[in-house]
């Protein structure tokens, strides 16, 4: 009778035990779940790209190891240049141009403007849209056939001509134009929201030291909104490295390769002529790009917090 | 001077107003032009548009573009419109959203309320996978969802679509519960409340915000995909944003660009309604989105 005592006071101990230990072990199991997908589809799937790009993978992974070989043949291939350097001309101009519109839009509005709740939306109603939704959209209006030259002509302006769409050494500015055009409102936001959160009476004791309203600016409001452009860069930079959907709805890639980007490459190379090995080299030097903007990023950030 | 302290600092001149008004309208009217275009000449017939003006209202106006669109124009092999392909993409945005969300509030409440040595790195990991190329996982996708068979289904776009969310879910509901008292927790620890009853009883019911926060970008993320939609959908599969882009740059036939835009708008519409119903948490959760840590 005693022993059956003890021996329940043990397993019951034990239950608490379990129970406590249970505890502390809970949130780990809950969140392991999720951990584990990401470690197996991102980190995992990272490791697998990065053996194909080492691979002489063609139309189906294969395991050959051929070392540094297809990076070699990526960076000879015409094609491939064609795409980095479209890249740098769309990533320069998109962030360039996105800040400047992004910036402006947001200073005007924050001068106290009637209607400010009628156009803050308009400027921003782009970002909800789909790429291929956009491009569809300016593919018919920029085409001279049927949009934007055809109506000039309509409107008695017989000289006018705007056929970037259809050539080789413009068509990457369209997509600059349409892509610009989704993002620029995204941009003020986030400057609005920096202006928003300037004090006020800093920019009146600089008035009253006779500071003219440029000085104002040069001097205190733009350096205070540095945040706001580093963190409207680091968006800017990913979305342009990533960008995909639009040039396959605007000129899927056209004319020609005018309009390769690194990401239509990649796909082409891995799914339809059976490159697969230069498809991963190429997508390997695609996340080492991002990897260089957004890992010092996030490293300061998260110390910032921490301290 | 004190009863103007909420005021902006800036003198502006009647003229300086004028310019900058006009400045303004003038973005306004570029952001708006697509947006126009599309509808203007979805109720047009086609000749309208070959010959017409792209900017002018139409003369005869018609739904039949619509109508196409929806239900009739040739996509792929059938003559179905793009229908099917909304349908597809709502079976597969719903439970994306739904599962993520949740593991979402999951992770984020233990990475603030319970936290364990380690717990920094597996956010930063977790954080990072929110800004990689999907380029560099496509391959190993394809053969992975080929393995579980799920190559071309919907619960494949599913699966895709919850674990490339997770970092952002993760990072939205963290940084909401992080500032959160962790007293309170604290107190319903000693009372003997649990990890599964402290957040549902009390992180749940304050999760309001953040929630819609979080489901209208991850809505508005998965429905916009078209990547993963193009490289892992089969026919019946297929979502909306892969179906217009099919209806579009096919090149067999006349190019009806009275059905391309209505179909355009088709595949805009949910986003946009959303967009419009609550703008307000779309906008928080873009920033959320950029300002991070």
């Amino acid at each position: 009778m005693p022993a059956r005592l003890a021996l329940a006071r043990a397993t019951s101990e034990v239950a608490i035990e379990m129970i406590e230990r249970l505890q502390t072990y809970l949130p780990r199991l809950v969140l392991s779940p999720s951990f584990v997908l990401i470690l197996l589809f991102v980190y995992g799937f990272i490791v697998f790209t990065g053996y194909l790009s080492m691979s002489d993978s063609r139309m189906l992974p294969s395991f050959g190891f051929v070392g540094l070989e297809n990076f070699g043949k990526l960076f000879n291939l015409r094609h491939w240049s064609i795409a980095l350097k479209n890249l740098a001309i769309f990533g320069i101009l998109y962030i360039v141009i996105c800040t400047v519109i992004g910036l402006g839009l947001a200073i005007l509005l924050d001068m106290k403007i009637r209607g400010e709740g009628v156009l803050r939306p308009i400027y921003l109603y782009p970002m909800a849209l789909s790429f291929i939704v956009t491009g569809t959209a300016w593919k018919w209006f920029l085409d001279p056939g049927i949009g934007l030259e055809h109506v000039m002509h309509l409107w008695g302006w017989e000289s006018f001509s705007f056929n970037w769409i259809k050539s080789r050494e413009m068509a990457i500015y369209t997509v600059v134009i349409a892509a610009v055009w989704q993002s620029s409102g995204f941009v003020m936001a986030m400057f609005l929201a920096g202006l928003r959160g300037i004090d006020n009476e800093i920019l009146k004791a600089a008035q009253i030291d006779g500071a003219s309203n440029w000085q104002l600016y040069r001097r205190i409001v733009i350096p205070m909104l540095r945040p706001a452009f580093l963190s409207a860069f680091v968006v800017l930079a990913h979305l342009a490295i990533k960008a995909y959907d639009l040039v396959i709805a605007l000129t899927n890639g056209g004319p020609g390769r005018a309009t390769e980007l690194p990401a239509t490459f990649m796909y082409s190379y891995s799914f339809t002529r059976n490159q697969m090995g230069i498809g991963a080299s190429s997508a390997v030097i695609m996340l080492m790009m991002i990897a260089s903007i957004i890992i010092p990023y996030l490293y300061s950030e998260l110390r910032e917090k921490k301290s | 001077m004190s009863a103007a302290s909420k005021d902006t600092a800036l003198r502006t001149g009647a003229i300086a107003r004028a310019v900058i008004y006009s400045v303004l309208i003038v973005f306004a009217v570029f952001y708006l032009l697509p947006l126009f275009v599309m509808l203007v000449n979805s109720v047009k017939p086609l000749d309208e548009i070959r010959q017409g003006n792209m900017l002018a209202f139409p003369q005869a106006f018609t739904i039949e573009p619509w109508i196409q669109a929806w239900g009739e124009a040739q996509i792929g092999v059938q003559p179905t419109g793009l229908k099917p392909y909304f349908v597809n993409s709502l079976v597969m945005v719903i439970p994306a959203v739904a599962i993520s969300t949740f593991l979402g509030a999951i992770n984020g409440y233990v990475l603030t309320k319970w936290q364990f040595p380690g717990h920094r790195i597996v956010f930063g990991l977790m954080l990072f996978s929110c800004f990689i190329p999907f380029q560099i996982v496509l391959i190993p996708m394809a053969r992975i969802l080929g393995l579980l068979d799920l190559a071309g289904t919907t619960s494949g776009l599913v699966l895709v679509h919850v674990v490339y969310g997770l970092g952002f879910t993760t990072l939205f509901f963290r940084n909401y519960y992080d500032a959160f008292p962790t007293e309170l927790i604290r107190a319903a620890t000693i009372d003997g409340a649990g990890f599964f009853r402290i957040f549902r009883r009390i992180l749940l019911p304050s999760s309001g915000p953040i929630i819609v926060v979080t489901v209208i970008w991850q809505f508005t993320n998965v429905w916009n995909d078209f990547l993963f939609g193009a490289s892992f959908a089969d026919f019946d599969s297929q979502p909306m944003t892969v179906a217009l882009n099919n209806l579009v740059s096919s090149s067999t036939g006349v190019k009806e660009y009275n059905v391309h835009f209505a179909g355009a708008i088709l595949a805009a519409l949910p986003t946009l309604i959303v967009y419009v119903v609550s703008g307000r948490y779309f906008v928080r959760g873009l920033m959320a989105g950029a300002v991070k840590g």
